[in-house]
């Protein structure tokens, strides 16, 4: 900042009667008013005009009725706890303020402590800091790509999804129920039970329709008719209907039709069951002597719904996957502010810890972080600011569906000023967001003053 | 001796962060390379499968998408609409900004201090605050819907920033050298021009990409001031976005082309950007 000079400098010439203020950086040139008036006119002027009036009539506005004639007191302020759509509103601002700059600084912090260890680490801050030279509209039609509720389109729901059926099961037959003629019936609970009992050595036939062909699991093979076998309950579950082809014959495997590869059966006996299996890709499966005199049931497991991951934009989700968006654009501006204040931290220090037997958690615990303290809350508190500010984002990612739920006072305003046609409550609004940067104002200006009276 | 442990630890310890760092950079890429393959990609393949498919059959790319948007008038006239905002939008914060940010650095005059608080101030007014007025205002004297009220909109938004940066980069040219030229007989104007412009290059070349790319990514402004023949590239693309599932032929590569030019500022300004951030960490 501003080098304070100790010397004054020789007195400039041409102004023989400008006072010689003790200021360090007095004129050079002994400027005329009229001069220096001049070199700011259009600066103040637009300032003026375009920042200062509009506080000014904002102000005013706000204590106006919605036409503008009628003084309105502070009516429209009270709406701002009143109107349902501006406490929805209210409230995820303040899940915004709360969660979006904390999570985005504490992962800056993470990256920064962490891109230090590795050789390519600029490579990588690249990368993290890149989002923040595209618009936030650009990155609101990439992330409602990402969040496209068909896990078939939308990144996330591809990966979320994957990941649930590593670990649950997923059922290969949504839709599969049994045809006419056949020997199964409901069990009540999504399943399927025959109505007669299995006998060892005699096959079973257990028909169902309704998968769609592109539905079939991958493995499914011709289904088969199953062979008797001594001492063992054999059969076939298997598609009983070709597309284009029809049932062939009912209740028979036909060379068309497909077997349920991986179908799960389980032998009941006064409702417990004795044995399962799993049908092979040709729709034939064994069972052994216990399931002789059993009934068989094809469990609700094969039936149910695929999972169909998360509804990002649903209501519920909508303003966390919205704040997702914006972690990822601004994660990289918190990152390289943390890293060049990282910069500044002498390594010494951190060797002396190290060298006392800290572990690498202690030393970013008890060293780091507390030396960065006053970077972390100079990150924090511009992202707040900016947060309270969020606009294009909520408006391009959350469909007109759940646009309610993720309503934020930026974007309110913008409705209740432009298309609800409210301008006193939008101005009551704008009113509202301007005293929240207010205690920011007055800590910079408070901080420059100092340095201008140096 | 526990110095083999330690070792041990240690490469562990880099094994664990290289791959943290690596998933997390790729979490962070996936999204854009998401928007990009998207836009290479024909409707039909798009609403059959994901863009990751492309991977396995890269014949789908295309640039069909690409070709069919720069024959759409709308949106090539919006493009230039965002460079007719951008450039004077630019342009003029640098020229006020310097007039300024000179007066309050190197000139004298009642109260200098108290009026550059005072724009410092400005730094944090939330552009909303303005929309409505200005709207009004600007509907009185005509400039609604015009794209000069748009570039004045934001110069009087980009000024607080300029000022306050300008000024303080001025403050820490050498007296001396002001004082050399001035003793050679140059005037005010020419002093500013000659020797402060030039010696301000870091800075301006700071504020001027700041500016320009957020003149250049600007949507809600833009959105309120201007009308179907003044608007920029992303208003044009934010009134597709509510058919979202049917036009993503029209908005995925009209977003990457509206990233392109901010992209490569930023690549090829990567220093410049990084210090114009750090000083606008109050903004």
């Amino acid at each position: 900042m501003a080098t304070p000079k100790a010397v004054e400098a020789p007195k400039a010439v041409g102004a023989p009667g400008a006072p010689t203020a003790p200021h360090s950086r007095k004129s050079v040139t002994g400027t005329r008013k009229a001069v220096a008036a001049l070199f700011l006119l259009p600066a103040l002027v637009l300032l003026g005009a375009l920042v200062v009036y509009p506080i000014g009539y904002s102000l005013v506005r706000s204590l106006y009725d919605q036409t503008g004639d009628g003084f309105a007191g502070v009516d429209n302020y009270k709406a701002l706890f009143t109107d349902d759509g501006i406490r929805t509103a209210l409230k995820n601002n303040v899940i915004w303020v709360v969660f979006a700059p904390t999570v985005a600084t504490a992962l800056g912090l993470v990256f920064a402590v962490l891109t230090e260890r590795v050789r390519w680490g600029t490579a990588f801050k690249l990368v993290v800091f890149m989002p923040m030279a595209i618009s936030m509209l650009a990155a609101g039609i990439i992330f409602r790509l990402v969040y496209d509720q068909d896990p078939d389109k939308g990144v996330a729901n591809a990966v979320w999804v994957g990941v649930h059926d590593t670990f649950a099961e997923a059922s290969a037959f949504p839709k599969a129920h049994p045809g006419r003629d056949s020997p199964l019936r409901a069990d009540g609970g999504g399943g399927f039970l025959t109505e007669e009992p299995v006998r060892a050595g005699v096959p079973v036939s257990l028909p169902l329709v309704g998968v769609a062909p592109d539905q079939m699991p991958g493995g499914a093979e011709k289904a088969v008719k199953a062979r008797p076998e001594q001492g063992a309950v054999t059969g076939t579950a298997w598609q009983d209907f070709t597309r284009g082809k029809g049932v062939g014959t009912l209740g028979v495997p036909d060379p068309t039709e497909l077997g349920y590869a991986g179908m799960r059966i389980e032998a009941v006996k006064d409702g417990k069951v004795v044995a399962s299996t799993k049908a092979a890709g040709d729709g034939t499966f064994t069972l052994p002597a216990e399931a002789d005199g059993a009934r068989l049931r094809l469990p609700a497991a094969n039936f149910k719904e695929a999972y169909n991951g998360l509804d990002w934009l649903g209501p519920s989700l909508v303003t966390p996957a919205i704040i997702g968006s914006y972690i990822w654009m601004w994660a990289g501006f918190a990152m390289v502010l943390i890293a060049a204040g990282l910069a500044g931290v002498p390594r010494e220090l951190l060797e002396a810890a190290r060298v006392d037997g800290a572990t690498e958690w202690q030393v970013f615990r008890r060293v780091t972080v507390p030396l960065l303290a006053p970077v972390l809350a100079v990150v924090t508190v511009t992202l707040m600011i900016n947060v309270l500010k969020v606009f294009d984002l909520v408006f391009i990612i959350a469909p007109g569906s759940s646009q309610d739920d993720a309503n934020v006072l930026a974007l309110e305003l913008y409705r209740k000023g432009f298309s609800e046609d409210q301008p006193g409550i939008a101005s009551a609004i704008a009113v509202f967001l301007l005293l929240l940067v207010i205690p920011v104002m007055w800590f910079n200006v408070r901080r420059l003053r100092r340095e201008v009276r140096r | 001796m526990t110095g083999r442990l330690e070792r041990v630890m240690d490469k562990l310890n880099g094994g664990v962060v290289r791959a943290f760092l690596i998933v997390v950079g790729l979490f962070w890429l996936v999204p854009t390379v998401g928007l990009l393959v998207s836009s290479l990609r024909a409707p039909e393949d798009m609403s059959a499968s994901g863009w990751w498919e492309v991977f396995s059959k890269p014949s789908q790319l295309t640039l069909d998408s690409y070709q069919k948007l720069l024959e759409n008038g709308d949106i090539t006239g919006s493009l230039v609409n965002t460079v007719l905002i951008t450039v004077p939008a630019t342009v003029l914060v640098v020229v006020i900004g310097s007039l300024a940010g000179y007066a309050f650095a190197w000139m004298e005059f009642p109260g200098r201090d108290w009026w550059f608080l005072g724009v410092v101030g400005l730094l944090v007014v939330p552009v909303q605050v303005a929309l409505i007025p200005i709207a009004e205002l600007f509907g009185k004297i005509g400039l609604f819907g015009n794209i000069l009220g748009v570039v004045l909109f934001h110069v009087g938004f980009g000024l607080p920033f300029a000022v306050f940066l300008l000024r303080n980069f001025f403050a820490e040219i050498p007296r001396e050298l002001l004082e050399a030229a001035r003793l050679d007989g140059a005037g005010e104007l020419r002093l500013f021009a000659r020797v402060v412009m030039p010696l301000g290059g870091p800075a301006i070349a700071s504020l001027g990409i700041f500016q320009f790319l957020w003149v250049w990514n600007d949507m809600l402004v833009a959105l309120v001031f201007t009308n179907a023949d003044s608007q920029p590239i992303t208003v044009a693309l934010q009134t597709q976005v509510r058919q979202f599932g049917n036009n993503i032929d029209v908005l995925a590569p009209g977003a990457f082309i509206s990233m392109v030019i901010p992209l490569a500022v930023f690549f090829a300004f990567q220093r410049q950007f990084v210090s114009g951030v750090m000083a606008g960490a109050v903004k």
